[in-house]
């Protein structure tokens, strides 16, 4: 276990401090996008398209034009003359800003109004008059490679149909064979379906151009700040937008979890908009925009899982369909157009592996926003682990016993999984042991048996799972061409106070506390005097921003790098106050002494003061330093989830009864943070397991488009969650920590998805889809009860 | 736009203004007033972020004309302690980690305000129903539960004390 190496008033790593950024919160003055007022603002509303494919007409401005108060109808033929109607989505795909001719998905943005007022620019989007010409949408993406779909995307030079890319990794032939020779087989098609990120701040922007200065400042909902300035810069230089005039501010952000990753049209819209008109412009989505306009995951998997009779595994293929909408805006790195897809062979040992995708256009909104996950970590791990224990329910073994007969072991790490990982660090029998033994797994079983002999159906559910996460290295990970490192910045002031600044951008995570923490750590510091800066282009260095759990593997790694380089100073300048040579000079937390001669000794504060007041002759004055750091493997975080379901066999209602989440995410900085964050992916993940999923209708229309009828769980919906933790440090990681966030929304669900189906296996069902209803269970058992 | 003229108390201080009919309280207190701690996340009641108490009890100002409010008293998350203080559910989520983005937090404690005034000593199950109107996406409300728990605790106490 780990131990703290500092006093809990320096605050380092272990230490559950409570978080510097509460009290702004507490008492509503945190600072987010729509609280941005600035002198002269402007407002901007969305037309947006009842149509999921149609072809536009006309758009009359004329009678929103004549309001008081409208001062524009921007349309897609108005970009058109600045060749900004189009921009290329984070996968280098393209993706109308606003559209010339066809409108793709339901409420697709059509023209923005801007006006003087919120109120007035709805009054003039409902004034403005937009004929269309519906045509068939394509809703099914089975459908999209009929010989006779229509074809999507024209515009695209050499496209002949709908298909994206092809995708492929593993030995196709040797997996095919072993599936082939093997005792046991199991299959399943399994869909992961659209979803949304619903975090309760929505998407928006404040842009601001100056013409005198021509500075672009930018107010926006970004979980990666200089990456999409990069990416403006590229897509507006040509109209004078230079990336040194462009300053993005991502203010206090209300929930990231990657659906504040992309550029939406709107940011582009109202940033062009201030652009030609000079005056600011806000945009903020409403809730239907924020939920119809972006999703995660929609892949349908074809598994295939070979074992031995005795239950070990043998190779494991995945064929994948998966909806793109009507552009592929991932927000993958570029050589990973799945993502870590290739994650999906799991926590266990065998030999082969073969995964394969197919993507394709389709009627709806663009997609695959990373929802806190790794780039579709949550589509592998669903998959993986409902097959393993859909053969532990094929040749009646336990879910706990196939797991640990086929784990990779503690000391096969760094382990090489069959498509290419390098796995880091893990004891995955442990992690299983303690979660079995903290929910009394035993004593469950039992009560199982008595119920099923009673015919009541309850289930037990396990979820053994592989993360992986903090992204780069930069050799194999980009976005756009710009590598993925990340950055800190400290400066010590000489007072031994500090200042850093980071890459990445806190949605909610709390760096402005964990962040402290690492460099109290690093300097023994108090966590308390140093302040915390991230998310302004202008002042912060360079980094890819906040997302797949890779602040703590990139910037933490930074952060605890500069202030190592900081502490090789300060040795220089404690040799020098100490008079003797830096070889005889030793460090702990704190405080630089004389080997042997304890008494003797300078604090981290006495060396800043010094390296600006009396530093060794011929020294760069100052006590500061800054990191880029680019990791060599990526963190590769695990845990293990045991979840306890009743289901009511009259009704379908399930009843969480317990769920019990241990992971493994190496070093905890601030154990109160990582609980928190696991409480809230465990939310995150019981939502898609029970009651989330966009729903289109055969004509792509949207049906539940609203938080009326999307259901966010509540705090009713949300079980009592029973976390703990094993504890094996990343072996490259200058903390030994690795990513956390992510765990819990990619385990819960397969964990509650196992349950469920375990508890209504008596009656001969052996796989549903999530989200697995109530309606969806009583459809199954009453299908069940009449098949038997 | 027919205009009215409005008064009411907010936050202890009186405030009079001509407002459209169509203005929402909650947009007359953000953009009118200038306290952006009552929030947006919906405008359709359903997640509870913009959250306020009106004559005492807890209402979604994404909803509620500004005309309807002519007359009550009004209390924001501004305005629940003195400044430097904190009202014991601020204490709690503080002390509980009942917050990461801080988004729904101002219209949680509202709602747990009257919560609490109605139910002083409330079971983690009247709790969870009690903030059923209120979405977070951050916490899985587990340290919500908490931090409403401790402020029941310390409420109580700081009753008895005056009593």
């Amino acid at each position: 276990m780990f131990s703290c190496k500092t006093s809990p008033e320096v605050g380092g790593m272990g230490h559950s401090v409570k978080r510097k950024e509460d009290a702004r919160f507490l008492h509503g003055k945190g600072n987010y996008t729509d609280d941005v007022k600035l002198p002269g603002m402007l407002h901007m509303v969305m037309v947006r398209s009842p149509y999921a494919y149609a072809k536009i007409l006309s758009i009359d401005k004329e009678k929103a034009l004549a309001i008081d108060g409208v001062l524009a109808v921007i349309t897609g033929e108005d970009l058109a003359q600045y060749n900004l109607h189009w921009m290329p989505t984070l996968l280098s795909d393209s993706q109308m800003v606003l559209p010339t001719d066809t409108v793709m998905h339901q409420s697709q943005e059509v023209c923005a109004v801007i006006a003087t007022d919120r109120y007035v620019a709805v009054d003039g989007a409902e004034a403005v008059d937009v004929q269309y010409e519906p045509m068939q949408a394509i809703v099914n993406p089975f459908k999209a490679l009929d010989e006779n779909a229509p074809l999507l995307r024209p515009d695209k030079e050499g496209q002949k149909d709908n298909h994206i890319y092809h995708w492929e990794r593993g030995d196709k032939a040797k997996t095919d064979a072993a599936i082939a020779a093997a005792d046991v087989v199991v299959k399943e098609r399994i869909h992961l379906p659209r979803i949304h990120v619903a975090s309760i701040e929505t998407c928006g922007v404040v842009a601001s151009y100056d013409k005198d200065t021509e500075k672009m400042l930018i107010y926006l909902t970004s979980q990666a700040p200089h990456a999409i300035r990069t990416i403006l810069a590229l897509v507006a230089g040509h109209v004078g937008l230079s990336e040194e005039k462009i300053r993005i501010i991502a203010p206090d952000i209300g929930g990231g979890f990657g659906g504040k990753v992309p550029v939406y049209p709107g940011y582009v819209v109202a940033i062009a908009a201030s652009f030609l008109i000079g005056k600011p412009v806000k945009w903020i989505e409403d809730r239907s925009e924020n939920l119809v306009n972006g999703f995660a995951r929609d892949y349908h998997m074809d598994c295939e899982l070979a074992a031995t009779k005795d239950g070990k595994i043998q190779a494991f293929k995945v064929s994948t369909l998966a909806d793109h909408g009507y552009t592929d805006s991932s927000a993958n790195p570029s050589k990973y157009p799945t993502g870590m897809f290739s994650i999906c062979t799991g926590s266990y040992d065998y030999e082969h592996a073969f995964a394969e995708l197919d993507a394709v256009y389709t009627n709806k909104a663009p997609g695959g926003v990373a929802y806190r996950c790794s780039f579709r970590v949550t589509e592998a791990v669903h998959a993986i682990e409902r097959m393993v224990d859909k053969l532990a329910a094929e040749i009646k073994m336990d879910p706990a016993e196939i797991r640990f007969k086929n784990f990779i072991k503690k000391e096969q790490f760094p382990y090489a999984s069959p498509l290419g990982w390098s796995y880091d660090s893990g004891d995955y029998k442990a992690t299983l042991e303690k979660a079995m033994e903290m929910v009394g797994y035993d004593d469950y079983k039992k009560e199982q048996a008595e119920k099923r002999a009673q015919g009541k159906l309850m289930g037990i559910g396990i979820c053994t799972f592989t993360e992986v996460v903090g992204a780069g290295p930069s050799k194999d990970f980009d976005i756009l061409g710009i590598a993925m490192f990340d950055s800190a910045e400290i400066r010590v002031h000489p007072t031994g106070k500090a200042l850093a600044r980071f890459g990445t951008k806190s949605q909610g995570q709390g760096h402005e506390t964990t962040y402290a923490q690492i460099l109290a750590e690093e300097l023994g510091i108090p966590y308390t005097d140093i302040e915390i800066d991230e998310g302004d282009t202008d002042t912060a260095p360079y980094g890819l921003g906040t997302y797949a759990s890779r602040s703590t593997p990139t910037a933490g790694a930074a952060a605890a790098i500069a202030a190592r380089k900081l502490r090789d100073k300060g040795k220089k300048i404690a040799a020098h106050l100490l008079e003797v040579s830096e070889d005889d000079i030793e460090w702990e937390v704190g405080k630089y002494f004389v080997k042997g001669a304890p008494e003797k000794s300078k604090t981290i504060q006495d060396v800043a003061f010094a390296a600006y007041t009396n530093f060794p002759q011929g020294m760069e004055p100052g006590f500061e330093a800054t990191h880029y750091y680019d990791p060599p493997n990526l963190t590769f975080p695990n845990g293990a989830y045991i979840c306890v379901v009743e289901v009511d066999e009259e009704t379908g209602a399930i009843d969480v009864k317990r769920f019990v989440a241990i992971d493994d995410c190496g070093n905890i900085i601030n154990p109160m943070i990582v609980e928190g964050q696991v409480h809230g992916g465990l939310t995150q993940g019981i939502a898609p397991a029970m009651y989330e999923g966009i729903v289109y209708d055969d004509e792509g229309n949207v049906l539940n488009g609203t938080l009326m009828d999307y259901l966010v769980p509540t705090a009713v919906e949300s079980p009592h969650w029973e976390t703990g933790h094993t504890i094996t440090p990343s072996p490259h990681h200058p903390l030994g920590a690795k990513g956390v966030a992510e765990s819990p929304t990619v385990g819960a669900p397969p964990a509650i998805a196992n349950a469920i189906i375990d508890a209504l296996y008596p009656l001969g069902i052996k796989h549903l889809d999530i989200p697995i209803t109530p309606d969806k269970v009583w459809d199954a058992i009453r299908k069940a009860k009449a098949e038997a | 736009m027919a205009k009215h003229k409005v008064t009411m108390t907010i936050n202890g201080a009186s405030v009079s203004a001509e407002v459209d009919s169509r203005l929402l309280l909650v947009h007359f207190i953000r953009e009118n007033l200038d306290m952006t701690g009552t929030h947006i996340g919906c405008d359709t009641s359903s997640c509870g972020a913009c959250t306020i108490l009106i004559d005492g009890k807890s209402v979604k100002s994404c909803t509620y004309l500004a005309v309807r409010a002519d007359g009550a008293n009004i209390t924001t998350i501004e305005g629940i302690a003195a400044d430097g203080t904190n009202h014991p559910l601020q204490k709690a989520f503080h002390d509980q980690h009942g917050l990461h983005c801080g988004f729904c937090t101002p219209g949680m404690i509202m709602r747990s305000i009257e919560l609490l005034e109605t139910n002083p000593n409330p079971t983690e199950e009247e709790i969870r129903w009690g903030i059923s109107g209120n979405l977070c996406r951050c916490t899985g409300y587990n340290n919500i539960v908490k931090s409403v728990q401790q402020a029941a605790q310390e409420m109580s106490k700081e009753k008895e004390a005056t009593v």
